[in-house]
């Protein structure tokens, strides 16, 4: 007898995750007490990671259609119509505790992860993203995880050959035990092959292909939805090895596999590896499985079933084949020298059974593993909200460029070239506008169509007030991706946050949640997929909670797109969605007030207005598309002078402010009022004409020169080489590498 | 127009991105080879494609420069082809002997992805660049962990005595002007005939406007003519 024969006891759940009432709950549907095996099955399938149990109740609320949408959330990612006949699918996913026990494999099998969970449905990948949060730029470890972390999502992404264009990095001391790494993956797909994982067809066979499996990622999902502590460094085997040129041979030998009308039904083997595919292909397809232990190809000798039900070996499928295809299957794999086992069937059982060594050594139904993972209802506690700080206690007496520069030379602000230059933008040679601008945007290859791409989350804003902060963060993915050109479609979302058991961090998740939903209700951005990281706490210290946005829009000639960079001398620069005779901004909490005040603490956020960010949003895309403005930026960190700055660096254009000298406060260039964006125009006129259309403010504020200057009033002159050099340093400098 | 062919290998990631390049100049698809494959037609120029052909778990290209294919490869080149390496696809020249010298590690210890300015050297034994003009400029992106090019002193006089050194980094007065720490600068090589060249950076992603320039199509159009 195998050790899986064996009865468990409350202990070894808890072992795995599983409270007393879960147990007993398994114990109650099941009629007996499980195995090892099966109540590792249980724990995987009931982990936080897999049901969602904490959150479930506040997702269900998103918005999830729209007629743009074909498949919403509970498939491998999100699938939207982009027009002639193709289809974008993508997903944002955490691999946050890997990444901080091991920075290189823990982020390159996040990306290797997300990468299969778009393939899979039938979509070639062609963009990456990825959301970084590390802790204080001066912590002891923060050198170390971010050299490790940029270089796994540049050791995985490089190799398998989808260009990484975008994405964010931020620090805050709330991220020194927890960091995030949140990677996002963006394909292409005709509309009509895409492949889901609902199993169908009793006796159709059942296939394991791509890396065998080993004993690396045990308990993976399980790991990720529990507190973390000094002592989990000692889980670094838990953590799996990524081998991208593998993922690279099961990426192409997949999507041909999918071409030649041979499949069923297929689902990559992600958290919680062979336990979590086969029992979400049984049980979506209402039908059962049988998988015999002994053919699953193994690393090593002596694996038990439960190793092998629970590993999270990388770079791993598991495919419902046409009876007919087995020949035409193997003939795929044989030129991509690849492992394939013909591992089981599908019954019509209802149940997930599995033999080893011609014994039973698990037998469970499926609708208890899936259905009836308990769904809590936390108890949440608002957080209280926070009164915004006076201009007058932040302003400083110094002139703009000395504050500007002091910005940009910020960790909050400075040029993320040093991450990205380690990035291949290029391959593919579809990429139309690649990092260090708003949005990004790629080729729909072999059309003139463009899909543009970005993640967004401010999370100083959503600490202070989880409702606003949510929404900004969705009101900021619609304006970058507007700024190219793009008009926005759905959104993705990584929800990375504390223990949801104490009541103050499921109320930053409950608020955050309703003002995710109220911004894509307003903007037509509906949730399509996501993913949510819980227990990111180290010690009792929760993060800075960071629902990140993923967003994709597209624009149907991308001839037609915009960057932020200034083209020419003889340009009117505007704000849009702010009228000619604002002088003051909102300060409060903004990069101006940490950085030039000193003021280190929560206060209130910009407010969003949903209803300025669409109507703003619709007249930037039509002076885009009527080629009105050379260059747009959306307004965020930093400000409206932020901003201005960042055009000019862009582009090697000065830019002489035109404005009353009482109208340059320190509020009006560095304020972080929401829902505006800066536009250069070679055409005042017709651009004025149609804010008056559009019924929309705009100030008029400076001029573009040839001068490589910023005039910023009076004497207050400042050389864009000399910007340039505080942006561009800042990151090497923290780094080690400024001199190569 | 010339008769080329691409070469692919298990991890080529940009063989789409070349075969689109080319078939935009020539206006016809190139012939493609998979590397298990043991015989190649006649073609005036072969091209090695950018990746990481087998993951380069190894020294990079290592593996592919003994792949079944290399055999036609090798016939090709003493029959007088033109052949083409760009990033991966040079690797593996230097590592099947075609071309002399070997790609190191960068410099700085990181993957580098960025535009570079290059200086294209017009030498007699340069066949292959023969349609570029001496000291052409021109702006292409490089893509590489291993673009750190070596050679031996002896080598590398023996090259320059030869014109073997074809492209190289243009010193713009940038701290990075050279992106990977190769000596001398070399960023391509040719063969002593003058028609294999080796190059780190990727023409294919400076070959239409959308890529924010041409002159990798440019660099392209020079090769395929002068292999035509």
């Amino acid at each position: 007898m195998t050790e899986g024969a064996e009865h468990t006891t409350v202990d070894q759940a808890r072992d795995m995750g599983l409270s007393a009432d879960e147990f007993d709950r398994i114990c109650e549907r099941l009629g007996r007490i499980p195995n090892l095996t099966e109540l590792g099955i249980f724990s995987a399938m009931w982990s936080e990671h897999c049901s969602y149990k904490s959150s479930r109740r506040w997702l269900k609320t998103l918005p999830i259609s729209g007629e743009q949408v074909i498949h919403g959330p509970g498939e491998n990612a999100g699938v939207v119509d982009i027009g002639d006949g193709m289809a974008a699918v993508f997903k944002i996913e955490s691999h946050n505790h890997p990444s901080f026990i091991e920075p290189y494999q823990g982020a390159a099998t996040g990306v290797g992860g997300i990468l299969r969970d778009v393939f899979t449905m039938g979509a070639r990948p062609v963009a990456l993203l990825n959301a970084l949060r590390f802790g204080a730029p001066d912590h002891a470890l923060t050198r170390h995880l971010v050299s490790g972390v940029v270089s796994g999502i540049g050791g995985y992404g490089n190799c398998i050959g989808i260009p990484t264009i975008g994405g964010e990095t931020h620090f805050d001391a709330s991220y020194n035990q927890n960091i995030l790494v949140n990677a996002m993956a963006v394909g292409l797909a005709r509309a009509d092959r895409i492949f889901l994982s609902a199993a169908s067809g009793v006796g159709n066979p059942v296939i394991y292909i791509g890396a065998k499996t080993g004993r690396d990622g045990i308990h993976g999902a399980t790991m990720a939805s529990a507190e973390f502590s000094e002592e989990d460094m000692s889980k670094r085997p838990t953590v799996q090895v990524g081998d991208p040129l593998a993922g690279k041979l099961l990426m192409e030998a997949s999507l041909e596999l999918m071409a030649s009308d041979a499949v069923v039904s297929i689902q990559d083997m992600g958290a919680a590896g062979l336990t979590s595919s086969s029992v979400e292909m049984s049980s979506k397809g209402g039908l059962g499985m049988e998988i015999d232990l002994d053919q699953v190809p193994i690393r090593e000798k002596g694996m038990t079933p439960y190793e092998i039900m629970l590993s999270e070996s990388q770079e791993r499928m598991l495919v419902v084949l046409k009876p007919d295809a087995t020949e035409r299957a193997q003939a795929i794999f044989d030129k991509w020298d690849l492992d394939f086992a013909i591992i089981g069937k599908v019954t019509d059982s209802g149940h997930l059974v599995l033999t080893a060594q011609d014994e039973i050594v698990a037998d469970l139904p499926l609708d208890p593993l899936v259905n009836d993972a308990p769904e809590y209802d936390r108890p949440h506690e608002a957080t209280p909200p926070l009164s915004p700080i006076d201009n007058a206690e932040l302003v400083q007496d110094m002139p703009l460029s000395d504050a500007l520069k002091a910005m940009l030379g910020s960790h909050f602000l400075a040029s993320r070239r040093w991450v990205y230059e380690q990035y291949d933008r290029h391959v593919m040679a579809d990429t139309v506008i690649e990092s260090g601008g708003d949005a990004a945007l790629v080729r729909v290859h072999g059309t003139n169509r463009g899909l543009a791409v970005t993640t967004d989350c401010t999370q100083r804003y959503v600490l202070a007030d989880p409702y606003q902060g949510a929404m900004q963060a969705v009101a900021e993915a619609y304006r970058n991706i507007t700024a190219t050109g793009a008009k926005p479609l759905a959104t993705t979302n990584n929800l990375n946050f504390g223990n949801p058991e104490k009541s103050a961090i499921m109320g930053q998740i409950v608020g955050s949640i309703k003002g995710m939903g109220a911004a894509c209700s307003a903007l037509n951005v509906p949730v399509v997929s996501g993913n949510v990281s819980l227990y990111n706490e180290t010690d009792g210290q929760a993060i800075a909670p960071a629902p990140v946005i993923g967003m994709v829009g597209v624009i149907s000639d991308i001839k037609d797109a915009v960057t932020i960079a200034l083209k020419q001398a003889g340009e009117t620069l505007y704000i849009i969605g702010q009228s000619q005779d604002t002088a003051d901004g909102w300060l409060s909490n903004s990069v101006y007030a940490h950085v030039i005040a000193g003021n280190d603490t929560a206060t209130a956020p910009p407010s969003v207005d949903l209803g300025s960010e669409q109507k703003h949003g619709e007249y930037i895309r039509h002076l885009i598309s009527q080629h009105l403005v050379s260059a747009v930026h959306d307004i965020g960190d930093g400000g409206a002078l932020a901003a201005l700055a960042e055009m000019a660096m862009a582009g090697n254009i000065g830019v002489n402010l035109t404005l009353e000298a009482e109208q340059l406060t320190h509020g009006w260039a560095f304020g972080e009022d929401q829902a505006r964006y800066l536009v250069a125009s070679a055409d005042p006129t017709a651009l004025e004409a149609a804010a008056a259309r559009y019924d929309i403010n705009i100030q008029k504020i400076a001029m573009t020169s040839d001068n490589m200057q910023l005039k910023l009033g009076g004497s207050d002159i400042i050389s864009i080489e000399e910007l340039n050099s505080v942006y561009e340093n800042w990151l090497p400098e923290l780094m080690g590498s400024k001199k190569q | 127009m010339a008769n080329v062919a691409v070469i692919s290998f298990p991890g080529s990631n940009c063989d789409r991105d070349i075969i689109t390049a080319v078939k935009h100049i020539t206006g016809t698809d190139p012939a493609q080879y998979w590397h298990k494959e043991t015989s190649m037609d006649k073609h005036d120029l072969v091209i090695l494609p950018g990746g990481f052909s087998f993951g380069d778990y190894l020294r990079c290209g290592a593996i592919a420069a003994r792949s079944p294919i290399m055999d036609e490869m090798m016939e090709h080149v003493w029959r007088g082809g033109y052949v083409l390496g760009i990033c991966n696809g040079f690797q593996i020249l230097t590592e099947a002997g075609i071309l002399p010298g070997t790609l190191m590690r960068n410099k700085q210890l990181q993957f580098v992805c960025r535009d570079v300015m290059l200086t294209i050297h017009q030498t007699e034994s340069n066949a292959i660049l023969a349609q570029c003009k001496e000291q052409m400029q021109l702006q292409i992106p490089v893509a590489h962990n291993e673009g750190n090019y070596f050679a031996d002193p002896d080598t590398l006089k023996k090259m320059a005595d030869k014109g073997q050194i074809a492209v190289t980094y243009t010193n713009t007065g940038a701290e990075n002007y050279n992106p990977n720490g190769a000596i001398n600068d070399i960023a391509g090589v040719t063969s002593e005939n003058g028609r294999v060249l080796g190059l780190m950076p990727h023409p294919e992603r400076k070959a239409e406007d959308i890529h924010g320039g041409q002159d990798g199509r440019l660099l392209l159009t020079s090769v395929i003519e002068a292999a035509s």
